[in-house]
């Protein structure tokens, strides 16, 4: 009786232990099966491509994006970039990215003095429940960023074909 | 074959800040689905969009996978003169597509 009592606390901590881990097993195929996926760190050499060793900072740049998206295949956006948009000082171009898509860029929107406003918007497709990135290029060469999280219930990009 | 929807304003005054709608038809595949059969479907982008204003590019898109099928581009400009945009997108296997709208600056 003695050995029993011992023995049956350590097999339902096992048991409970092995059905926990099968649970996040049952979950983890939702992320791992997608084929291809961008990582933070082709985000983060994407970003580089285009600012090469230049700080970006935080701020000037607003992002508008829905927090919460149904369908990843079309998510509207919106960035725009405060600045008086003189002949002195003005957004030279606009560069989108995201963290886990197939690919990092989204689009790079070149843009000059002669628009009067810095704003853009499109169309964009996601992948996955995200970071998306906009960083802004001033005439002084500076750049600017903003970052919004999207949660996307159906994804984008590499769902079959019917 | 392909078609292009534009919105630009037909009047505006001298320095106004206008903005300009574009939307192209286009499947804007991917690259990355794949087929039942497990083929990848092959990529058929466009990769690039251009806008002139009496012939000065005034605005330029490089345009990705991520950007939705029949992109929908928006941006400004300020209404300087009388005359005529032109829209030009240029994408995969040979794509290229031309349209146009005028305006009047008074």
């Amino acid at each position: 009786m003695k050995t029993m009592r011992s023995k049956s606390p350590t097999s339902r901590r096992k048991f409970l232990g092995l059905a926990g881990s099968a649970a996040v097993a049952g979950a983890m195929p939702v992320v791992t099966l997608r084929p291809l996926e961008a990582t933070p760190a082709m985000l983060t050499a994407a970003i580089r491509n285009v600012v090469g060793e230049a700080p970006v900072r935080a701020g000037k740049v607003k992002l508008d994006i829905p927090p919460l998206v149904e369908n990843g295949n079309t998510v509207p956006m919106t960035v725009s970039v405060a600045s008086p948009m003189t002949a002195n000082e003005y957004v030279k171009s606009i560069h989108v990215f995201n963290e886990k898509n197939p690919q990092p860029n989204i689009g790079n929107f070149h843009i000059g003095p002669w628009a009067g406003r810095a704003q853009v918007s499109t169309r964009i497709r996601l992948a996955d429940s995200q970071k998306v990135v906009a960083i802004a290029r001033l005439s002084d060469d500076s750049f600017w960023s903003a970052s919004a999280d999207v949660i996307v219930t159906l994804a984008a990009c590499t769902e079959e074909v019917n | 074959m392909a078609s292009a929807l534009i919105n630009v304003p037909a009047k505006a005054g001298r320095g106004d800040v206008i903005e300009i709608k574009t939307l192209m038809s286009h499947i804007m595949e991917s690259g990355f689905r794949r087929t039942a059969a497990g083929e990848i479907v092959p990529r058929d982008i466009i990769t690039s969009f251009t806008c002139r204003y009496n012939g000065t590019e005034i605005f330029r898109a490089d345009l990705f996978p991520a950007i939705s099928a029949n992109p929908f581009i928006s941006f400004f400009t300020v209404a300087k003169e009388s005359g005529k945009l032109e829209f030009e997108w240029v994408g995969d296997n040979g794509f290229a597509s031309t349209a146009s709208a005028s305006i009047t600056v008074e």
